[in-house]
């Protein structure tokens, strides 16, 4: 096995450049090595003017979020052995605009976000005295897989409706809103629906499915979404056929 | 409030016929275009079939089967004229040509089935 791989890596440097460039990198093929710990190479020991995101380096905070041959992933999770013998191609994620070389703007997601309320909605709150709110194993199994979601937004970047249309809510706030819904000490689902039925929530959504298939952390934003679908169609033929007063 | 839009409609309309495609198209298609053609399976006689298409049940459910496959097709294709050939600006047309081709269709079926029986 060779003992060192080529990174491809898309640079964009604003003050001096309009059109982003690439650049090679020649790193070690260390066997363990991630495309992330390849970057991490290049800023320390050969261009310390490279920028990227990173944090955490092992899939918790979902800000390394890049495309690697042409796919989005998390590129502490994307291992240099499986590109070898390379090139590798980095290059920002993509639907994003793009700030420096592989550091996307995404301010767009950061606005969207707070529009479906992610977070337990109570018409009252109890007080403390009463104590928790209790939850069975299967009220927790019914929101637990999208409350894995990282906000690595590798779905927006894997989503072809939001690449043409960034008015669409997009899969991962969708799949928070549908986390929040299918919790049981919940009461916000009405507030989250007036937001959603928006042509622009979820009917913006033409199950293409690269959202579930990128998902680093096994969510099922795709199938969040065609739920609640149902739930929005259901109420709208409510709305339809019930006096008011019903609904 | 929720706003009354035609999308939640047209969308269960889609769905469900994404369910009768599903489910019957490829038994009906199994049957009638493999299994009976090339001997599989006995087909039943001409008289059967015949007491068996004109009953009002089936001319319903096989009614029911072709409408939401209609619309669901209609549905696809205009999502795919949208995104795939970009014409979003056209929406007004692509929706009637869309949905007006599965009313269309939905009266042919009737038409037929209705004189078949």
């Amino acid at each position: 096995m060779a003992d060192s791989i080529t990174l491809q890596v898309t640079r964009y440097r604003p003050e001096e450049e309009s059109e982003p460039t690439i650049q090679e990198y020649d790193v070690p093929l260390g066997r363990q090595w991630s495309v992330l710990d390849g970057l991490n190479y290049v800023k320390d020991q050969i261009d310390g003017t490279l920028s990227f995101r990173w944090s955490c380096r092992m899939g918790i905070c979902g800000s390394c979020g890049m495309t690697v041959n042409g796919e989005p992933k998390l590129t502490c999770g994307a291992f240099l052995t499986d590109y070898a013998p390379g090139p590798v191609r980095v290059e920002p994620l993509a639907n994003f605009p793009v700030i420096r070389d592989l550091v996307v703007e995404i301010g767009d997601f950061i606005r969207k976000l707070p529009s479906v309320q992610p977070w337990i909605v109570r018409e009252e709150e109890r007080p403390v005295s009463e104590g928790e709110y209790l939850q069975t194993p299967e009220e927790l199994d019914d929101y637990q897989q999208y409350s894995m979601c990282i906000n690595c937004m590798l779905c927006y970047a894997a989503c072809p409706v939001y690449g043409l249309d960034p008015e669409f809510m997009g899969p991962a706030a969708i799949a928070l809103a549908q986390r929040y819904n299918l919790d049981s000490r919940d009461e916000g689902s009405r507030e989250r629906l007036d937001v959603l039925i928006e042509h622009e929530g979820i009917w913006g959504c033409t199950f293409v499915g690269e959202c579930t298939a990128v998902c680093p952390k096994g969510v099922d934003p795709a199938g969040a979404i065609q739920r609640y679908k149902l739930t929005a169609a259901t109420e709208t033929l409510k709305s339809f056929l019930l006096p008011r007063g019903a609904r | 409030m929720t706003r009354r839009t035609v999308e939640p409609i047209l969308w269960l309309l889609f769905s469900s016929g994404g369910v009768m495609a599903a489910l019957f198209v490829p038994v009906l298609l199994f049957l009638f275009g493999l299994a009976f053609p090339l001997g599989w399976i006995t087909p039943p006689d001409h008289d059967h079939l015949q007491a068996v298409a004109s009953h009002p049940l089936t001319i319903i459910v096989v009614f029911v089967v072709f409408v939401l496959c209609l619309f669901h097709a209609a549905h696809r294709f205009r999502y795919t004229l949208y995104d795939g050939l970009q014409i979003k600006h056209l929406k007004e047309l692509v929706a009637v040509l869309c949905y007006g081709g599965a009313i269309v269709g939905s009266a042919l079926s009737a038409y037929v089935l209705l004189t078949v029986a």
